[in-house]
């Protein structure tokens, strides 16, 4: 069974993060690293190829500058080999650019399985993995929580608001899961130095086929106006407990009618 | 482009429709001389009454989806009515799953971005204009679309307040979908159903969210008890429902729930932008907390610099010995 995972690869969330005051896009300076949200994808893909018995696990991923930082670290989990598209174009690129560029690069692939993250740690939009389904003329499961493979089809335990629904779809298709779906491994020590000599194969957009007009800022068909600070909220009364404070919790819920 | 037309998508749940549809219906009744709703399922009809109070004119139904995830088949309906010209100039989806879901497979269908996350909605001189929270809430970005075709705005719950505006029973008129083909191949075989106790989270007007500070799994039992005395919802951080403490739905944040009731009491969370950007419009909020230092603090109307170990038992004997 072929499975690919889109991982994306971010800035360090933990890095406080800004936006370019001129074109008002996330600046992306230093190394990306992969994103946590895919390295449950990354996880569930080794496990199912493994438990299909065998198959292979690619990576797909769009960065700037050829970066295969987060690339790598997925790689020395198990992965066997990566596709990257890079390209000055596709700077400002909106999420359906980005669902063009990433269904082209996952075609060459010819997958059984498509994973991806419910949303990313940085853009959060959610939409991209749906957006490449459909391009891909794809079914979709989005959230789940539990992915397993039987003979042709997945079955997916899909959170919803009230519980959670049990969905079957043929193959391939397209699922995104949530962080906490499998328990991520760590790379091994071996694993690390066998990443190094995997295959990445960097493609341009022109190799996809896809033309610069459709992506990047000019493709884009949206943008940001403006960027301020929001209303700060004030923050009111300390009290440090000395025993009595929940008097205090008391008096304010009934100040507020609450009680 | 003048904004004439807004297609709002009803999503129903317990035989009524979402508040955050309401909030967007009647949110758009203020940005446009005609709202529709787009809804599917078997209960249509039975929710034309509740969409046409909060201002929707007419029902664009779908139908039943014979058991598959909404997203291939809904949007298959709208991009068909946008293709037969009926289209209109906005379609506003609350941020749902399967509303999400919606969305991004129209998007590729019809080939328009969309715009997600959005908090505030305004008319501005070539459209409407976005807000969307970015860094936690601390900034707002606004955001337009260019270029011809509809605008698709996914918007979160709580952006805006849900008021009936008194009108009349929409009128229900068939958008059925077409053949979708392996787009439609999801199929839902069963579904279960959590138990839950109070009223929602995103709905109470008291919630009490607990979070790492609690030290083990066990001591949400507080939280729950807490909620319970004062009738409100529980809630949690990320940390503790990625740790298994408690289910997703519990999660208020970013990637959570957004709620805004009258008291928000936050105990040992420290108020990480994406735990604040999910409740800090919440109209009073009490947080405690063993650190002073703690980011929460700055949101806080009451702020309680204490263990909650302590400050948690007695408040509950307290409020049990109310009665
Ligand atoms: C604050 C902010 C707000 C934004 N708002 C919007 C908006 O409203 N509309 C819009 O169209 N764009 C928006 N963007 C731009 C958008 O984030 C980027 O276009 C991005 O490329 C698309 O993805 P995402 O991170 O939102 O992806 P999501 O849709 O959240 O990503 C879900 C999953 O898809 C996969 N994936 C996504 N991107 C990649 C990639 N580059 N490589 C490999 N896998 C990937 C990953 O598995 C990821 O976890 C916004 C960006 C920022 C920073
Ligand atoms: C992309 C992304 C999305 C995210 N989305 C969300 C989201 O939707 N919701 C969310 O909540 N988080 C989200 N997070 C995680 C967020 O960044 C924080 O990690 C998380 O909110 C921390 O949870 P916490 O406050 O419970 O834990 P901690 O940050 O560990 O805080 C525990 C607090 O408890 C206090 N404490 C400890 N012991 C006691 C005691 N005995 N009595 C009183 N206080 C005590 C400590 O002083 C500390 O302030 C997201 C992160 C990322 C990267």
């Amino acid at each position: 069974m072929n499975v690919v995972v889109c991982v994306k690869q971010i800035p360090d969330p933990a890095a406080p993060p800004a936006l370019d005051p001129g074109t008002k896009n996330l600046v992306r300076v230093g190394k990306l690293i992969l994103d946590d949200s895919d390295a449950y994808g990354v996880e569930m893909a080794l496990q199912l190829a493994d438990a299909a018995g065998g198959g292979e696990v690619t990576l797909v991923s769009m960065a700037p500058n050829g970066e295969t930082s987060g690339l790598r670290t997925a790689l020395a989990m198990g992965a066997a080999k990566a596709i990257l598209v890079s390209d000055d174009s596709l700077a400002g690129t909106d999420a359906l650019g980005t669902a063009k560029v990433l269904a082209a690069a996952i075609k060459r692939a010819e997958p059984d399985l498509i994973l991806a993250a419910t949303e990313s740690s940085d853009g959060y939009t959610g939409t991209t993995p749906v957006q490449i389904a459909e391009l891909l003329g794809l079914p979709s499961v989005t959230f789940a929580k539990k992915v397993e493979i039987t003979g042709n089809s997945v079955k997916v335990e899909r959170q919803t608001e009230a519980g959670y629904d049990e969905v079957e779809s043929p193959l391939p298709v397209l699922v995104t899961v949530t962080a906490g779906v499998v328990e991520p491994r760590y790379p091994s020590f071996k694993g690390i130095m066998a990443a190094k000599s995997k295959p990445v194969e960097t493609l341009t957009i022109a190799d996809l086929g896809i033309d610069a007009g459709q992506v990047g800022a000019t493709g884009a068909r949206q943008e940001i106006t403006d960027v301020s600070a929001s209303e700060e909220r004030a923050s009111g009364e300390i009290v440090v407990d000395e025993g009595d404070a929940y008097q205090r919790v008391i008096q304010f819920l009934e100040q507020l009618k609450v009680l | 482009m003048s904004i004439d037309k807004i297609w709002v998508l009803a999503e129903v749940a317990d035989g009524k429709p979402i508040t955050a549809s309401l909030e967007l219906i009647s949110h758009a009744k203020s940005l446009a001389g005609t709202v529709e709703a787009v809804a599917y399922g078997e209960e249509t009809s039975a929710i034309a009454g509740t969409l046409g109070e909060y201002g929707a004119t007419t029902v664009h139904d779908v139908g039943d989806l014979g058991g598959s995830l909404p997203g291939a088949p809904v949007a298959d309906a709208i991009a068909a009515a946008i293709e037969a010209g009926n289209g209109p100039d906005a379609i506003l989806f609350p941020a749902t799953y399967d509303g999400r879901d919606i969305a991004g497979r129209l998007s590729a269908k019809i080939d328009r971005p969309v715009l997600t996350n959005v908090v505030g909605l305004v008319a501005g001189d070539g459209g409407l204009i976005t807000q969307h929270a970015v860094f936690g809430g601390a900034q707002i970005a606004t955001a337009r679309f260019v270029g011809d075709g509809p605008g698709l705005f996914v918007v979160r719950a709580k952006s805006f307040p849900a008021e009936t505006s008194g009108g009349g029973q929409a009128e229900v008129v068939a958008a059925a979908a077409t053949e979708s083909g392996p787009t439609n191949g999801a199929k839902i075989v069963a579904s279960h159903v959590e138990e839950r106790t109070g009223p929602k989270l995103d709905e109470a007007n008291v919630v009490v969210s607990g979070g790492r500070g609690l030290g083990e799994k066990e001591n949400y039992a507080l939280i729950e008890e807490l909620a319970s005395l004062l009738k409100g919802a529980a809630g949690a951080s990320r940390a503790i429902v990625d740790a298994g403490w408690v289910p997703y739905s519990h999660q208020v944040g970013q990637t959570g729930k957004t709620v805004k009731p009258t008291v928000y009491v936050a105990c040992g969370i420290s108020g990480a932008t994406q735990h604040l950007v999910g409740m800090k419009n919440s109209k009073n909020i009490v947080a405690i907390n063993k650190d002073q230092d703690a980011p929460i603090f700055s949101v806080a109307d009451l702020g309680i610099v204490g263990d909650v170990h302590k400050v948690l038992p007695k408040l509950i004997e307290a409020l049990k010995a109310r009665g």
